[in-house]
């Protein structure tokens, strides 16, 4: 037995690893197989976006900030919008509220079935995966019947929504609403009481509430560590205070905490899309009713005079913020998410910052990984649901 | 606490330190000279009347010619330029930057328990090389690690006593800070290979 080799190794884990979610490197150090160090290297997937929304028109920021967090896309142009409003001291309708809110909720649902699919491939169970984008695929149909798009529908804009919502939207929502609660016990059939699973999650990646806090960890980690800090209960926008829905939190703080808070945000996001959508009329005011903001229905355009002259302003040089900044946070998928944006008073933002959860979980990676095996790398990864885009921006 | 009294109670504690505080659309805003920056967030942190353990974000903005260019309408070869207007009108007005120096280090702090944001802004020259500097809060909060860093790698504004102050979403051989004003958009950077 003298001629064990007893040195660490060295493994590099990414960029282009299947499970790391895009593009993260660790370079780990392995004793046998636990890690005794870890070093996430990012910026792979960095395309300054915060440079480049310097350039743009307020509303051309728009599509950019939906391409940071692409699995949530709308929770972050409403997140924009919201600052812009702020900036701009104007209150949107009170239908625009509720339609954001619905559409809030559905893509926290979007999103959370893609990390349930891909957590639940990486451990394993890729039948998971299968049923869950079976269900996001009749999100992305509901986007595509709102606005065209599918993944980045950019049907936020500053002062509302693009435009009215469709016809059939409220029979789609309904009928994706009636059929989802079930195969959510679906997916917790296959997942929940899993012996297998159970072992790959639990004590997996345990983070305490006290490094939670220290580096900035937000959301459903933050919440399976026993936090209860949810921006739409702590900081009511959009109206969340008359809504009737729970935060829920676990105390473990480890991946399979994780995957309890995120499965039971799921279901309050259904009872909100429920009640939303009770309050949504099928037509109606769908932006602020501003002319130097909102631009002029098309019939008008194409029959007056003025309309047009408005239409031609709005889309070619923009209208004005006032200076001032703000920072108005909303409860994205991934927790607390929100954008600083300073103004100048000009046509184009001076600076937009985004306040990316991603990038703390990821930041926090090391400290839940070193001390445990390598295989669990793959299962942390997983249950902290970074979205590379999102940490690079 | 609301934000006046929030305000209040932190000049009332650093008389020194504060040189500016407004609260602009409900955001309380407190401009403290960089020397006091530990000293403030330190006692953010351990007081028990501010509580503040979250660090939410740490960021930067170059204020230089803030306001002063007039922003191009359509293309900037085209010259139509719109001028910052007060074309909607505003009753609280935003007293402007927070100093006359270019840049200012922003942090957004954040109370769980007292449910109360702030965000603290300290204005930072670049006259000399030394001036785009300010104390690390790594010691206080872990969590500052990488968002210093960010800071750095896109200002170029360096944090004294940071543990490992390298470039973080670009690689070490790029050449300036990218969201720097005078940073041109369409700059090119010579691509770099494998070392080897």
């Amino acid at each position: 037995m003298a001629d064990i080799r007893t040195e660490t190794m060295t493994v590099n884990m990414g960029p282009q690893h299947p499970s790391t979610h895009g593009v993260l490197r660790l370079v780990l150090e392995l004793d046998g197989e636990t890690v005794r160090s870890a070093a996430p290297t990012i910026g792979y997937l960095h395309t300054g976006i915060e440079k480049t929304a310097e350039q743009k028109k307020w509303q051309q920021v728009i599509p950019l900030v939906e391409r940071m967090d692409y699995l949530s896309a709308q929770s972050n142009s409403m997140a924009f919008c919201m600052s812009a409003e702020t900036l701009l001291g104007i209150d949107v309708p009170e239908r625009v509220k509720n339609i954001r809110v619905l559409i809030a909720e559905l893509q926290r649902i979007n999103s959370h079935l893609v990390w349930l699919g891909t957590h639940g491939m990486e451990v394993g169970a890729v039948s998971v995966m299968l049923y869950c984008f079976r269900e996001r695929e009749l999100l992305l149909n509901i986007n595509e019947l709102l606005a065209g798009f599918r993944m980045f529908p950019s049907y936020m804009r500053v002062g509302g929504l693009r435009e009215d919502l469709p016809r059939g939207f409220h029979d789609a929502v309904r009928a994706f609403l009636d059929r989802f609660p079930p195969k959510l016990d679906e997916y917790e059939d296959l997942l929940t009481r899993n012996e297998i699973y159970l072992k790959r999650t639990q004590n997996v990646g345990v983070i305490s509430q006290d490094d939670a806090v220290a580096y900035g960890l937000v959301g459903p980690i933050a919440r399976a560590a026993g936090m209860d800090y949810d921006v739409r209960k702590y900081f009511p926008y959009l109206g969340y205070d008359t809504y009737d829905f729970q935060v829920p939190t676990q105390t473990a703080g480890d991946a399979y905490a994780r995957y309890q808070v995120r499965v039971a945000e799921m279901r309050e996001s259904v009872k909100l899309c429920r009640q939303a959508l009770e309050r949504i009329s099928p037509t109606g005011a769908f932006a602020v009713d501003d002319p130097r903001i909102t631009p002029p229905p098309k019939d008008r355009v194409y029959t007056e005079m003025e309309a047009l002259i408005q239409h031609f302003l709005i889309y070619s040089q923009g209208f004005t913020v006032p200076e001032g900044e703000a920072y108005v946070p909303v409860e994205g998928p991934r927790g607390e998410h929100g954008f600083s944006i300073v103004s100048d008073g000009s046509n184009r933002p001076w600076r937009v910052k985004s306040r990316a959860p991603s990038l703390m979980a990821c930041q926090a990676l090391e400290r839940m990984i070193v001390g445990g095996l390598i295989a669990d790398v793959i299962a942390v990864i997983g249950s902290i649901d970074v979205v590379m885009g999102d940490v690079d921006r | 606490m609301t934000a006046a009294d929030l305000i209040q109670a932190i000049q009332d504690r650093f008389p020194q330190g504060v040189r500016a505080a407004h609260s602009y659309r409900g955001d309380a805003t407190v401009i403290i000279s960089r020397e006091s920056l530990i000293e403030v967030a330190r006692t953010l942190k351990e007081d028990a009347a501010f509580q503040m353990n979250f660090l939410m974000d740490v960021t930067a903005v170059d204020f230089s010619s803030f306001g002063k260019k007039p922003s191009p309408a359509f293309f900037s070869s085209s010259g139509v330029a719109v001028r910052p207007s007060p074309e909607i009108p505003d009753r609280e007005r935003w007293p402007g930057p927070p100093g006359p120096e270019r840049f200012a280090v922003v942090y957004h702090f954040f109370s769980l328990p007292l449910k109360h944001r702030l965000r603290v802004e300290v204005p930072l020259g670049d006259a000399e090389e030394a001036d785009a500097e300010v104390d690390s809060l790594v010691s206080l909060w872990a969590g500052a690690d990488w968002l210093e860093r960010e800071v750095w790698d896109m200002f170029g504004i360096r944090f004294r006593g940071h543990p490992n102050l390298k470039r973080i979403l670009l690689y070490e051989e790029f050449v300036g800070h990218p969201l720097r004003k005078d940073y041109p958009v369409n700059k090119r950077q010579p691509l770099i290979g494998p070392v080897n």
